[in-house]
């Protein structure tokens, strides 16, 4: 099946000061899922939208079937068979299923007049059925979990005769089993002769899905790799066009003889957190790992006031406390930084000073009830400057900034409060590999200025190179604390996937 | 610009190139501030407007005349400038208004108190009233545009109530109009109504711009989700932030009283939305997290002005309302088109 579906040829194009694909060469065949890879702003997504007919090409080519074609808006790259599914879903959660999918084209009764639910249902039905999928099309959207509107998604892209399907970070929000069945998903499409073209952040994935890697820098053409013979850590070099050292690299020494700062204990919170106890020491990064819904972040959450414990005692800095409310996490000194930055980290259309001073801003207040600006400025200046914030001014919005830049905001931000316990969410998550590496340099500085830091991540090499020590859990309970240097990820795997034992702790 | 939407930019491009050093800074100030100087601006030209086609409009007895019918309005206006900046709404600001007059009237004529209680009655009646507003909105979770619908409605009903239906005069509580239609500076026929409103603009744009309070109602507004993990008691400040609309509800009631010389019972609705308008005009925005004091001050203005210019040549007062409801229209729309170039 090597049957070439489509390919571009000499694509470029520009944007008023910004020249976003310069010259991209790209080919899919029928029956392949092709990964495209690259960092931000390395092109994907402008010629994914070239494809979808939302841009158009200032110069190059487009074949499909050896034919040339000229995509000139969504409606004909629709009936060229080119379907894109968004990072961002599109369904109206209201609706069902089948109304979802035929949105705008709705088998009609009644002289025109009213829809057909029964046509719709069984046109819907019958496609499922067609690509395998058990779920009723007279349920509403809202009611499905994430994963199953994405499956809806892609029945939607599906019912309109797609042939090239266009994938942009679907798996972002899956859980793990969920990832599995979308795979089982794209095979069968693939093995039914359409051509995928996969966009992912997580190049893990990809060994798994995909047939070939074609990486894209700076809006060229870098390379195409058979997925087979790929070695990922030379993906991502031609990624970032560097070397990235250490990315599985040594792994830090064991956790220093420091006091402990946090201790916590017999945790529960309904049926997500069970029995967690682990202590946390004085400049320490804890890593938290663990299978998706294992129950990290819930625990983060507990500690961070944002949700209460049905029990469990927490002992900070040798003394029992309830945390009720980030009101009380914050007065004494934890920091959360949620791995959903833009919804529950920043005030995105308030500057930077602003948002750094979100917490602490009482302690810039005179007798007579005002803020005092300018020793609030020079903080914040200060934080710019040493946590090196990419910004023009502390007036910028932070909207306007990086995903790195911003987490250095919110870092900015429990740092202006004097937090010493800071609890990472997937600090890394959505971060270009680049900044990501500044993140790291960031945590260990933190840890050796004498922070507490507890980091939570999916990215199991990103744990084994920063933790002194891996608290791992699985379905709300600790089943293994790990020596950061002497951990591997089969061991941490080990001890992720150890579901009904009854969580001893077992010390390192 | 539009490439921003659609090109995925680079780390470096992510930061929006703005101009630096002394002019960029003021030329940031100056689209920061963009609705406010295009609302002051649509204010004077509707002044030069009025004033060129009624030779009236521009006497100092009819501008004094706009700014004594702007205070109750404009007083309104600016404590729910606060509450809209949340990104909150207040509509029992017109009937709360009303039963803070009536229990102004009870206080000084049925129970003959002196006029300061009267006053200072009339004030905490709104601030009640705030109050329960922000725990109804904070603590019940009751989405504000229910919980102070609901509270007009409760407050209209009781002002009635308590009036027996029937206006309250204050014929026997003397110096009482003085606090609205006295005039405190000597040889300016500049009412005291007008005085006030100018004093609470100033003590609000403070609140708003150097106070903890101000500084988490933009918070709220923003991202309450975000503001409440960064420690901000996003609850009690909500509930402060409505105490404080309710305090210049209060002080709005008692100015309308002093200046009718009565507490009229069933006036009061519509004044809400005439205020909401004033905050809308002065480019407060209704989803939260952008506002200022001094846009509400011109935009109370503007109201005013438009009321009192087309009243002034002989425009039927129906006429009126659709102009003014034209005016918000434009304001909004053109917050919208400022919007869509910043991104």
């Amino acid at each position: 099946m090597h049957d070439q579906l489509l390919r571009l040829d000499g694509i470029s194009k520009s944007f008023p000061g910004v020249r976003a694909l310069s010259d991209v060469h790209l080919d899919l065949r029928a029956g392949e899922v092709l990964a495209l890879v690259g960092e931000n702003g390395a092109g994907k997504s402008t010629l994914m939208k070239v494809l979808a007919g939302i841009h158009q090409q200032d110069t190059g080519t487009i074949h499909i079937d050896g034919q040339p074609v000229d995509i000139d808006g969504p409606k004909t790259a629709q009936s060229l068979g080119i379907s894109i599914i968004h990072q961002e879903f599109s369904l109206m959660p209201d609706l069902t299923i089948a109304e979802n999918i035929y949105i705008g084209r709705e088998p009609h009764t009644g002289f025109g007049m009213l829809v057909d639910d029964r046509r719709l249902n069984r046109r819907a039905a019958d496609l499922f059925e067609r690509l395998g999928i058990d779920l009723d099309p007279r349920t509403k959207v809202g009611d499905l979990l994430v994963a199953q509107q994405q499956v809806v998604e892609i029945a939607k892209a599906l019912s309109f005769d797609a042939r090239v399907l266009i994938m942009d970070e679907p798996t972002a929000a899956l859980t793990e089993s969920e990832t599995e069945n979308l795979f089982r998903l794209i095979r069968d499409l693939r093995d039914q002769g359409t051509g995928v073209i996969y966009i992912s952040h997580r190049l893990a994935e990809l060994k798994e899905i995909s047939d070939r890697i074609t990486v894209l820098r700076d809006g060229e053409y870098i390379d195409t790799l058979q997925t087979g013979e790929a070695d990922l850590r030379h993906v991502i070099s031609l990624m970032v066009g560097r070397q990235i050292s250490g990315e599985a690299g040594p792994t830090r020494s064991t956790s220093p003889e420091q006091p402990t700062v946090l201790e916590v204990s017999g945790l529960k919170r309904g049926s997500r957190i069970k029995d967690v106890s682990f202590d946390l020491k004085q400049g320490e990064i804890l890593g938290f790992a663990g299978l998706m819904g294992a129950g990290r972040t819930e625990v983060a959450r507990v500690i961070c006031g944002a949700d209460r414990a049905d029990r469990g005692h927490i002992l900070l800095r040798g003394r029992p406390v309830k945390i009720k409310t980030p009101t009380d996490a914050a007065r004494l000194r934890i920091g959360y930084l949620s791995e959903d930055r833009k919804r529950l980290g920043l005030m995105l259309d308030q500057d930077v000073n602003f948002n750094i001073l979100a917490s602490s801003l009482s302690d810039y207040v005179n007798p007579f009830g005002l803020i005092r600006d300018k020793p609030g400025r020079l903080t914040s200046e200060r934080y710019v400057e040493s946590l090196k914030i990419k910004t023009p001014s502390i007036r910028q919005q932070t909207k306007a900034l990086s995903g790195g830049n911003q987490q250095k905001v919110i870092i900015a931000k429990w740092l202006a409060k004097n937090c010493d316990i800071l609890i990472f969410d997937e600090p890394t998550r959505g971060i270009d590999v680049g900044a990501k590496e500044e993140i790291y340099e960031l945590l260990n500085l933190l840890a050796d200025e004498g922070k507490s830091i507890i980091m939570i991540s999916s990215e199991l090499p990103e744990v084994l190179r920063m933790a002194h020590r891996i608290v791992v859990m699985c379905e709300g309970r600790v089943t293994g604390v790990l020596d950061g240097a002497e951990a591997d990820q089969e061991m941490v795997m080990d001890y992720a996937t150890r579901s009904g034992s009854h969580g001893g702790i077992a010390t390192s | 610009m539009k490439q921003a939407d659609t090109v995925e930019p680079s780390p470096d491009e992510m930061l929006r190139p703005a101009p630096s050093g002394a002019l960029g800074a003021s030329w940031n100030l100056l689209r920061r501030q963009l609705q406010q100087v295009l609302a002051f601006a649509s204010l004077i030209v509707l002044v030069a407007f009025f004033g060129v086609a009624n030779p009236n409009f521009l006497t100092w007895s009819n501008m004094s005349g706009i700014l004594l019918s702007t205070a109750v309005i404009g007083i309104l206006a600016l404590g729910t400038t606060f509450v809209i900046i949340t990104a909150g709404i207040e509509l029992s600001l017109g009937t709360g208004m009303t039963l803070a007059a009536v229990m102004t009237g009870v206080v000084l004529t049925s129970w003959g108190l002196p006029l300061l209680v009267g006053v200072v009655v009339g004030i905490l009646t709104g601030a009640l009233i705030g109050f329960i507003n922000g725990f109804n909105v904070a603590v019940l979770k009751i989405p504000p545009f229910i919980a102070t619908l609901a509270m007009m409605l409760i407050a209209q009903g009781l002002a009635l109530v308590i009036s027996g239906t029937a206006p309250i005069y204050f014929t026997d509580a003397p110096g009482f109009t003085d606090i609205s239609l006295g005039s405190l500076i000597p040889g300016v026929q500049l009412p005291n109504a007008v005085l006030i409103l100018f004093l609470l603009t100033a003590i609000a744009a403070v609140i708003l711009s150097k106070s903890i309070l101000g500084r988490y109602s933009f918070a709220i507004g923003s991202n309450e989700e975000a503001a409440g993990l960064s420690g901000i008691n996003t609850g009690k400040w909500k509930i402060a932030i409505y105490t404080l609309s309710g305090c210049f509800m209060g002080i709005a009631g008692v100015v309308l009283a002093a200046r009718l010389n009565s507490a009229q019972p069933s006036l009061g609705i519509g004044y809400e939305l005439q205020a909401i308008a004033a905050v809308v005009i002065g480019g407060t925005s209704l989803q939260g997290g952008k506002g200022s004091i001094i846009g509400t001050l011109i935009g109370a203005l503007i109201v005013g002005t438009v009321t009192n210019g087309l009243r002034i040549m002989s425009i039927p007062q129906e006429w009126q309302t659709v102009v003014i409801g034209l005016v918000i229209l434009a304001a909004v729309y053109t917050d919208i088109l400022r919007r869509r170039k910043q991104t």
